[in-house]
């Protein structure tokens, strides 16, 4: 196992986010997908930091425990927003809300 | 004394005034006005202790930062010394007494707890320009006690002489104000600091020097000063207030009018007395002072209305306040600032009394024969009438003897015009309590005495009027600064002589006639007229200010002329333009032609504007690869 596997990996998980993000219709699914993205980048926080010249430091896990509680936050807020959203619109498909074009 | 201890003084009644103003029950507010102002007066007599234990001469500071711009610090402060110890005690007693007095007298006003809100206020502001240590200070009191003393004349602003009276007040101190303030800059710009005390380092210590304008700085300096005590205090030529600020209510002239604010013009004089010493302009000080006096007592003498006999008798002390300030130094000119807060504040709410007995009449045509049926007032009255006539042995008799005195010994001219100025003063009042006290009542109302809490002020301040001068008259003058002129035999003479003979000169006049119903032999046309200052005022400033309306709208009118000239300028232009082949080019070409293409470049732009949500997280997701790549290329 190298650097470079856990990059790759890193990198397969963005994308797979990315992907779902681009093309799910259902919000909280599109919520899902940016946690995976989030996790992507996680992961490379912690793969940078093992293989670091002086992992002892521990900025790495540092960063990601920060991104953790933050996401957490975030994905309050996100899901607070699609109830609200849910509410209003009496569904969660991103593209029956469409009144920004009106 | 410590700096809180200090600020409490001031902040009492301020406080007072933030709480009434919110109160709608007007004996409540009343309550609390009276208990801050009590507060007020026994922390201010704790000073005026202190401040009379020190050696003359001597001060204590108490300065603060009060806010830093950039690498400036201004500080404000308070100073203690036996000038202001003595004013704080005067202020707040006399304030107290009048307090209490006006919960009796406003008792049926419906906006009463505004009154006392608005009286709070006064006291707050006035309290404050005693205490302050820095010019800044002191004019920002200044200009509160102003805002107050325009809502207290105005306050019965339905009658529209009232509110008359109080735009005019305002507008006319303003004038001396703006003066004040171009000395508070000029002595900020050759000093660089405005507080008053700092250790031998503030204004009065070091004190401005050089010329500024073709002047040396410090006269130049005071005698900017002295015009916003002339605005203040009511000197001639920006009088004409006073007199018409007797529309408000009465204790308030008596507190506003006679003893406090029109005392804050001598006293800043008093206050910054070091200036007008290095200046040497104490000379115009005293002149000012001596045909103010002389001219306001000329103009009393004419007056039916009681209030501005009193209103003008003030003007003329006021006078003499400034002269003694001028001939004599802080001690004097103090001292009779000090009797005359009492006697006058007595006379005022004597007067108060007297007019509220009358159902509400002012007029002493229509008085009369008061003496029986208001006994207490009466003799009140009269107390104050002999301090302010002088009569020996009276308070007024010591202090305005000082002033004569100093003025015998450095300026004889301006002796002769205060003695007559006294000599009128006896005439007025004499011919003033004449109309008032005896005789058969020729109102229509029989006339009533007012309630205790009216009268009980009346007879503390008479004792006062009567026994202060004597008993005050050495430590005021060793305590204070200044030294007060050997007494001439001459002096005394003319002194007593003119109380006595004016008091029997009105008497003379008075005696026997039929008052109110045939014509007074005083009251010729230029004094009831007074002197014509107020049309004086409305021919040459009201006319100027007609002038200037009328170059005004003719500049308006060129301006309109030259504007249509233009527009026509322009639309020829144009026209010639358009004719000659542009509508073509620009039209069709430029106008048209790129019209077309924004509209298609805007069609092309809002394409992706679809309202469609995955699709913005698209645009956005190709826009931060697209910043990435580009980071990474110019890497």
């Amino acid at each position: 196992m190298t650097l470079h596997h856990y990059l790759i990996l890193a990198a397969v998980l963005f994308c797979v986010g990315l992907m779902g993000a681009f093309t799910r219709r259902n919000a909280i699914v599109v919520l899902f997908s940016v946690e995976i993205m989030l996790n992507a980048a996680n992961l490379n926080f912690i793969a940078f930091w093992r293989y670091s010249d002086n992992p002892e430091l521990l900025h790495g896990p540092m960063f990601t425990l920060f991104a953790i509680a933050v996401a957490a936050a975030e994905v309050a807020v996100g899901l607070a927003l699609v109830i609200a959203v849910y509410r209003h619109f009496k569904t969660v498909d991103l593209e029956s809300m469409n009144t920004l074009r009106e | 004394m410590t700096t809180t201890t200090l600020a409490l003084i001031p902040l009492l009644p301020l406080l007072a005034a933030a709480l009434t103003c919110g109160l709608q029950n007007g004996r409540r507010a009343a309550g609390v006005a009276i208990a801050a102002m009590l507060g007020s007066c026994g922390l201010a007599l704790a000073a005026f202790n202190e401040a009379w234990g020190m050696a003359a001469g001597a001060h204590k500071t108490f300065n603060f930062e009060w806010l830093t711009v950039g690498d400036t610090a201004i500080p404000l402060g308070f100073v203690l010394d036996p000038l202001n110890g003595a004013m704080l005690a005067m202020v707040t007693f006399i304030g107290l007494l009048i307090f209490i007095y006006s919960a009796g007298y406003m008792k049926d006003d419906e906006r009463m707890a505004r009154f006392f809100c608005y009286l709070s206020l006064f006291a707050a502001g006035m309290l404050g320009l005693v205490l302050a240590n820095s010019l800044l200070l002191l004019f920002m009191c200044w200009e509160i006690v102003g805002v107050a003393s325009y809502l207290l004349i105005s306050f019965w602003f339905h009658k529209p002489e009232a509110a008359a009276a109080g735009k005019k007040a305002f507008i006319v101190t303003r004038i001396g104000d703006m003066g004040f303030l171009i000395g508070i800059l000029l002595a900020f710009k050759t000093t660089g600091t405005l507080t008053l005390y700092d250790g031998g380092q503030g204004l009065l210590e070091t004190l401005p020097s050089g010329m500024v304008w073709g002047m040396q700085a410090s006269g130049l300096i005071s005698l900017l000063l002295f015009m916003g005590a002339i605005g203040k205090s009511g000197q001639l030529p920006l009088h004409v207030w006073l007199p018409d600020a007797m529309e408000g209510p009465t204790p308030v002239s008596a507190l506003i009018h006679a003893a406090t604010m029109v005392a804050a013009g001598v006293f800043l004089v008093a206050r910054a007395i070091p200036l007008f010493e290095a200046g040497d302009t104490l000379p115009v000080v005293a002149w000012v002072g001596a045909i103010t006096a002389l001219v306001a007592a000329f103009i009393a003498l004419g007056q039916y209305d009681l209030k501005r006999i009193l209103a003008y008798s003030t003007v003329s002390q006021l006078g003499l306040m400034m002269v003694g300030l001028g001939v004599a130094g802080v001690s004097v000119g103090m001292f009779h600032l000090l009797t005359h807060a009492f006697f006058k504040a007595l006379l005022f709410l004597g007067a108060g009394s007297i007019i509220h007995g009358c159902h509400e009449e002012q007029d002493i045509r229509k008085m009369g024969g008061l003496a029986k049926p208001m006994p207490v007032t009466t003799i009140a009255y009269l107390c104050g009438t002999l301090a302010l006539v002088a009569f020996p042995f009276t308070s007024g008799f010591f202090s305005k003897d000082e002033i004569l005195a100093g003025a015998w010994a450095t300026n004889q001219p301006v002796f002769w015009i205060a003695a007559a100025a006294s000599l009128l003063t006896a005439v007025y009042m004499t011919r003033q309590c004449m109309y008032v006290f005896p005789g058969t009542h020729r109102g229509a109302h029989t006339p009533h005495e007012s309630p205790r809490i009216m009268t009980v002020p009346l007879v503390i301040l008479a004792l006062f009027a009567l026994g202060l001068g004597g008993l005050a008259k050495d430590s005021v003058l060793a305590k204070l600064p200044g030294e007060a002129a050997q007494h001439e035999t001459i002096v005394i003479v003319v002194s007593i002589a003119v109380a006595l003979g004016g008091i029997a000169l009105g008497w003379l006049i008075y005696r026997g006639r039929a008052l109110g119903q045939a014509a007074d032999p005083l009251a010729v046309t230029p004094l009831v007229r007074k002197l014509w200052f107020d049309e004086l005022y409305a021919a040459t400033v009201g006319r100027l200010w007609s002038l200037a309306i009328i170059i005004a709208e003719q500049l308006n009118e060129l301006l309109l002329r030259v504007r249509d000239l233009a527009v026509l300028l322009a639309d020829r232009t144009g026209n010639a333009f358009a004719i000659g082949g542009d509508r073509k080019l620009i039209d069709t070409l430029a106008f048209d032609g790129m019209c077309n293409r924004l509209r298609s470049a805007g069609h092309a732009v809002t394409r992706p504007q679809n309202g469609f949500l995955p699709g913005y997280l698209r645009l956005i997701a190709l826009g931060a690869v697209a910043l990435g790549v580009l980071v990474f290329w110019i890497k």
